[in-house]
């Protein structure tokens, strides 16, 4: 069971050439600038924007578009979240909410409660739209398309017309939604901090066309990934707590290698945990360095190397054993031609700082 | 005060006013959503259309209804053929005048609030596992109330002090097609003063006090357009 999705839409000389695939269950991420056509392809995917013949999207097996039959919106089971929360102001919020409730033909399918408390709406059942922030809005939004019981959800930009306080207060709801839900969500952004906090799976669209697609660590960490291109390159990696209680108020985390890594106490944090890498806090050494302050230390192969950038610096991408995981590390071209680092090259990467993800 | 005769006028005058509105409403809906949806090139056509009434003579709209709604107009033969009869010099006819008279005053306050309603809340709609219909009547409408209070009190009103259309092809009949405005018109003639005053100072109130409500209840009041 997947999301197979492959669609060509014409909007005056904007053309959408989309083909790709994503898992049925977790959150894949939509990823591009402004304009590249992911709101047109979430819209396409609704059935809000017609595609062009020999376009097809299959979801769990059902056909919502095939061979020119398209199943009109309200009859796909889809639920969408607009990047502007649009409620409906002549409903208080319990009537918004069960807008979609009544409408999915499922009884009992969804609860009711467990939603609502997920998104924390309890509060202002009673109010008026009108009298929310943008943040209760959205929430009040998003939980409303969950209570229609969808196969699919889709979520364009939920938190780009929010200020930064109502980013804050909605982002760890999502971290919940995103975590708890059973069923797939597709979520465009442009934020690659939003993308690598909250997805698994990865599409990267350029221009109506999709460049490369998925899990996310493998599509992150590569030098020629858009994302890389930016200064503030960045690569994940997934970890293991092995010892919350460290030392001197540490928690010791395990790579899928079965290496070490340090990070400052964890709390009510199980399973896996993301951190996110900084290429500019990896250095690279040829032997494990001794003696060195720095306590994480990953062996791990040198993929390739960028070019040069204005300011003499270049990017390397390195593989991690086991996992796979690519690490990006930048580096002056200086450094790399007296280490003479050459791809396929066994190198160990030293980390100065790590932020957690979730 | 009042005599029989005026009495008579005022309640043809309401009741034209009211099958107006009512028809208005009901043939404005479409029209105004078609105008406030399409993307036709043309749309503009239409639109000025419906417009006409606003800016064209009253007298020239009643002379063409006039010669349409004759026996040999299309409108009287197609209900000659229909065996409803002639319709100039009815109340029906009043009715057909009144409808096109007023069209813009009901259709635009529509197509107005229509068009501010948007796109988005009948996409989230449709997303939520509306239909068409379902949409129009669960968001369109309850979102449009003002507009439709608007195009209600405005299509009225304006039914009400309708002259030169219902002298044209109402004639002045009194107890059949003479309304409140040919009323007082021919009490002005015939020097009657006093009973004029009577006339236009309750229709002065009456007007005033409906557009009155509109803007006490309706804050996002939209003028008509022309």
């Amino acid at each position: 069971m997947s999301i197979e999705v492959s669609v060509r839409v014409q909007k005056d000389d904007f053309v959408l050439e989309a083909a790709f695939s994503a898992p049925s269950s977790g959150v894949t991420a939509v990823f591009g600038r402004s304009g590249c056509g992911k709101s047109t392809l979430l819209r396409t995917l609704a059935g809000l924007e017609a595609a062009q013949p020999g376009s097809h999207i299959v979801v769990n097996g059902e056909p919502w578009l095939q061979e020119g039959n398209s199943i009109p919106t309200h009859r796909r089971q889809v639920a969408y979240v607009f990047q502007e929360p649009t409620l409906f102001t002549h409903m208080n919020v319990r009537r918004n909410l069960e807008y979609g409730l009544k409408r999915n033909g499922r009884e009992g399918a969804v609860r009711f409660d467990e939603i609502v408390s997920l998104l924390g709406v309890e509060g202002f059942l009673a109010r008026r739209p009108g009298t929310l922030s943008g943040g209760e809005r959205q929430r009040v939004a998003i939980a409303r398309a969950l209570l229609s019981a969808p196969q699919l959800l889709l979520m364009d930009e939920p938190l780009a017309a929010l200020d930064m306080h109502s980013k804050r207060d909605i982002l760890p709801f999502l971290d919940r939604l995103c975590a708890e839900s059973r069923i797939p969500v597709l979520y465009v952004s442009h934020s690659p901090e939003e993308v690598v906090r909250l997805a698994e799976h990865l599409v990267v669209m350029e221009q109506g066309r999709v460049l490369e697609e998925g899990p996310l660590q493998q599509v992150m960490g590569r030098i020629d990934s858009p994302l890389a291109r930016a200064d503030d390159a960045f690569s994940v990696l997934t970890c293991a707590i092995a010892e919350p209680a460290g030392p001197c108020g540490l928690s010791v985390l395990r790579t899928a290698a079965g290496e070490s890594m340090y990070v400052p106490r964890l709390k009510d944090i199980h399973g896996n945990i993301r951190l996110k890498v900084d290429a500019r806090d990896v250095s690279i050494c040829l032997e494990r360095p001794v003696g060195s302050s720095i306590l994480n230390v990953l062996a791990a192969e040198i993929v390739s190397l960028s070019e040069a950038d204005a300011k003499g610096q270049i990017l390397v991408q390195l593989r991690l054993p086991v996992s796979g995981e690519n690490l990006l590390a930048r580096i002056s071209e200086y450094s790399a031609q007296q280490l003479s680092l050459l791809p396929r090259r066994k190198i160990f990467a030293q980390i100065k700082a790590i932020a957690l993800l979730t | 005060m009042f005599t029989d005769s005026d009495l008579t006028a005022f309640s043809i005058t309401l009741r034209l006013a009211l099958v107006t509105v009512g028809i208005l409403l009901v043939i404005g809906t479409p029209l105004a959503w078609w105008l406030a949806n399409t993307r036709w090139r043309y749309k503009a056509l239409v639109e000025a259309a419906v417009a006409l009434p606003l800016v064209l003579p009253p007298t020239v709209i009643g002379f063409y209804l006039l010669i349409a709604l004759g026996p040999r107009g299309s409108i009287g033969q197609a209900s000659e053929f229909l065996g409803i009869g002639p319709l100039a010099f009815t109340f029906s006819g009043l009715v057909i005048g009144s409808v096109i008279y007023s069209l813009p005053f009901v259709v635009q306050p529509l197509q107005s609030a229509f068009t501010s309603i948007g796109r988005a809340p009948r996409e989230v709609a449709a997303t939520l596992g509306a239909g068409r219909l379902d949409r129009f009547f669960s968001i369109v409408l309850p979102l449009a109330r003002p507009g439709y209070m608007t195009a209600a009190v405005l299509g009225f009103a304006h039914t009400l002090g309708e002259f030169g259309v219902v002298l044209m092809i109402g004639g002045n009949i009194p107890g059949r097609t003479q309304v409140l405005s040919i009323a007082i018109y021919d009490h002005v003639e015939a020097l009657d003063y006093s009973s004029a005053h009577w006339l236009s100072g309750s229709l002065l109130l009456l007007s005033f006090l409906m557009l009155l409500l509109v803007y006490g209840f309706n804050r996002r009041f939209d003028m008509v357009r022309v």
